[in-house]
């Protein structure tokens, strides 16, 4: 009996759903992917919010007409699966575009199959200046940050107030190597000199002790962390344990407020470090952050996860303006629209897309403000200085991107 | 003609249709990632199911082949074909340095010894600038078969995958029933009474040894080439203990089963994926199961049903 009242009353539910359905399968739609680390050391810099933050993207953008699907999964931080999960989800799930993507390797990889099956790939994550360089092409967009623009920020604001000799922490990949070589280029061109650099394996290292220890007996007077996300965090806490922050200034090059709400305020005040967003910067980046709280009460996005949402909302106006058919069929012709439409959006503010796919914005240099000065839950930054977005990247020429030049 | 029983002719058939048909179903690169592992798995059994050797560095000889295949390819430029050989190449001369030392102890030494080379080989790759470290090699290209059929094409690529694992999966299986196949059993079964019929046992486990390294590189290489990339993945001791896996779910000992292993295994990452790193712990669970429940693997179950050989 139970049985056949369930399957009746199942029947009615479906005779009422599924012309809903057909009614959505009508209209087009466009599918994000959401490819990022959701179980290693990036998992808080990037991970389940940067999700929520093209999703809020996809909720600002509003219909136009076609409908937005958000899926995700997780890289690991491995290249190979990077490449895998990125292959399947354009040949077999119908994935339109992936964002994020952060860890240079894996970004590389994913961007490599991007161009193969001309999709697209919206990248905020990754630091390499490699992706807007050497391997740039028509199909790449690298949108938040890079090693460059991190190293000119705050490497340079670091020398200028003292810090000329520096030892280096790195991770062992493609971006750690590039952040400390990029940093050591600063240094040397400010009169400092870099005394030295241990690399440790990632994602494999947990315990920094042996490399802290290295650069304690080097005399450097910075301590250089060429590293980000969870192994950052770790080796600020390590330092502090071994006193190593009473002789040495530490000198993040890449951190996010996540990062700094994983220390604390007592560990972290003082630092100066670089992000192209802050939830507190203005009105604007204060009403994206309101609207963003509904979803994710007890978090404020980083500079990854606002680019999530500023490079998503960008796409979807291209989209919006090409048509979703031009959209889907030619992954490279809506890279050249988002480069030829100037942005503007409420994280970001007025930008641009340069032609190499890098993404123009004013670098912001923060320090962390003591326990003292805080005043509200996350309010961690001052700013200290705005470069420009013309001042604060590679120089075009520089960069070797083969697009530039045809 | 390849020592085929009946019931093993039937099943070599049914593997055959399978092959030909499941790219007209499935994702074709999920069945090359599936084929270059099957292939893997049966190179792992061929020194574990009928030597009785347990190896567990076998993603060391995998790795390998798979760097190189994929330098030869990127940097080099040379063709498909070449480039696997040369993957499988290294797989075996890899295997001469680590047998000749680990063949001389027998069951948890002689697993710990190969652990212990696979390991200093992760070492050697993480560290050796050609292998790029934590990027491996990327970008690699599929290039042309024999300088003429581009395999850019899934389906292109899916045929030289599908021929080249037919042709070791029927080069295992003659290995095995042949007279040295029979040998490697006796040692298997008895080693001292091998020995005492005057058999060198010693020269047959290493060329077994060196045999099984060399096909795992041949899947290496293959893999590299479907994906584009080599990295530390492969040489990672996850990988060995994925195989070791592969090979006890599908049936150790069995000439099928390995393959069987490695399609429940791969199938479970390529399908569960959403699931993200709780794949692991399914995978923990099922061979627990394994273990408990049927011994013998899938396809070592089902033999000892029917009463058959596979």
């Amino acid at each position: 009996m139970i049985a056949r009242r369930s399957l009746l009353a199942g029947s009615a539910a479906a005779a009422v759903i599924a012309p809903r359905v057909r009614a959505q399968g009508a209209k087009p739609r466009i599918k994000l992917g959401v490819l990022n680390d959701m179980s290693g050391p990036y998992r808080d810099t990037g991970g389940p919010l940067s999700i929520t933050c093209v999703q809020q993207a996809v909720q600002d953008f509003g219909d136009h007409g076609f409908a937005v699907d958000v899926i995700n999964a997780d890289h690991g931080n491995k290249p190979d699966q990077g490449a895998s999960i990125a292959r399947r989800w354009y040949d077999e799930d119908g994935v339109d575009v992936i964002l994020d993507v952060p860890t240079s390797s894996v970004a590389l990889a994913v961007s490599t199959v991007t161009k193969e099956k001309n999709k697209v790939n919206l990248n905020s994550g990754a630091g390499t200046v490699d992706l807007t360089g050497s391997q740039c092409n028509p199909n790449t967009i690298q949108w938040t940050y890079d090693v460059y623009m991190l190293a000119k920020s705050t490497g340079g604001a670091m020398v200028k107030s003292g810090g000329d000799s520096w030892f280096f922490v790195t991770a062992d990949y493609v971006f750690g190597q590039q952040l400390a070589s990029e940093g050591a280029k600063f240094v040397k061109a400010a009169g400092g000199k870099v005394l030295g650099e241990t690399r440790y394996p990632f994602p494999a290292t947990n315990d920094f002790s042996s490399f802290l220890l290295q650069a304690q007996t080097s005399g450097a007077k910075v301590l250089g962390l060429a590293n980000a996300g969870a192994d950052t965090i770790n080796c600020i806490k390590q330092a502090a344990e071994f006193g190593l922050t009473q002789r040495m200034k530490l000198a993040a090059l890449l951190m996010f407020i996540s990062d700094v709400n994983g220390l604390g305020l007592q560990t972290a005040q003082g630092l100066t470090l670089t992000e192209s967003f802050y939830w507190d910067l203005n009105d604007r980046t204060r009403a994206f952050s309101a609207r963003l709280k509904q979803k994710a009460p007890d978090v404020r996005a980083d500079m990854d996860q606002a680019g999530c949402y500023s490079a998503a909302l960008h796409y979807l106006k291209a989209v919006a303006d090409m048509g979703v058919a031009n959209a889907k069929a030619n992954g490279a012709a809506v890279v050249a629209r988002m480069k030829a439409m100037p942005t503007d959006d409420d994280a970001f503010g007025k930008g641009s897309v340069r032609e190499d796919g890098r993404g123009m914005f004013p670098a912001y240099l923060f320090e962390v403000k003591s326990p003292a000065e805080s005043q509200a839950p996350w309010d961690y930054y001052k700013l200290i200085a705005t470069t420009p977005a013309g001042e604060a990247y590679r120089p075009l020429a520089e960069g070797g991107c083969p697009l530039v030049h045809t | 003609m390849f020592g085929f029983s009946k019931e093993q002719g039937i099943a070599f058939l049914l593997l055959l249709i399978l092959v030909v048909v499941c790219p007209f179903v499935l994702y074709p690169v999920f069945l090359m990632n599936v084929l270059c592992f099957a292939l893997l798995a049966c190179a792992f059994n061929l020194l574990i199911g009928y030597v009785g050797l347990m190896s567990f560095g076998h993603a060391a000889y995998f790795g390998m082949g798979a760097y190189v295949c994929a330098y030869a390819a990127k940097v080099w430029g040379l063709t498909p074909e070449v480039c696997v050989l040369l993957g499988g190449i290294t797989g075996g001369l890899l295997g001469v340095v680590f047998g000749w030392l680990a063949i001389r102890r027998q069951g948890i030494y002689f697993a710990m010894i190969t652990l212990a080379l696979a390991q200093m080989n992760y070492f050697f790759c993480l560290q050796a600038p050609f292998t790029h470290g934590e990027d491996g090699i990327q970008q690699v290209p599929r290039g042309a078969l024999f300088g003429i059929f581009s395999l850019a094409n899934d389906r292109a690529m899916y045929v030289f995958i599908a021929v080249l694992f037919l042709f070791f999966f029927l080069l295992i299986h003659r290995i095995v029933h042949s007279p040295f196949g029979q040998v490697l059993k006796a040692i298997r079964e008895n080693e001292p009474r091998a020995t005492s019929l005057g058999y060198r046992t010693d020269d047959y486990k290493l060329i077994a040894f060196i045999l099984s390294c060399f096909i795992a590189g041949i899947a290496g290489g293959a893999k590299a080439l479907v994906f584009g990339i080599a990295t530390l993945t492969d040489v990672n001791f996850e990988t060995s203990g994925e195989i070791v896996l592969m090979t006890l779910v599908g049936g150790m000992g069995t000439i099928f089963g390995p393959g069987v292993g490695a399609l429940v295994l791969k199938g479970m990452e390529n399908y569960l994926a959403g699931i993200g790193s709780w794949v692991t712990v399914v995978q923990g669970c099922i061979f627990v199961v394994c273990v408990l429940a049927f011994r013998r693997g899938i396809i070592g179950e089902i033999g000892a049903r029917l009463k058959l050989v596979l």
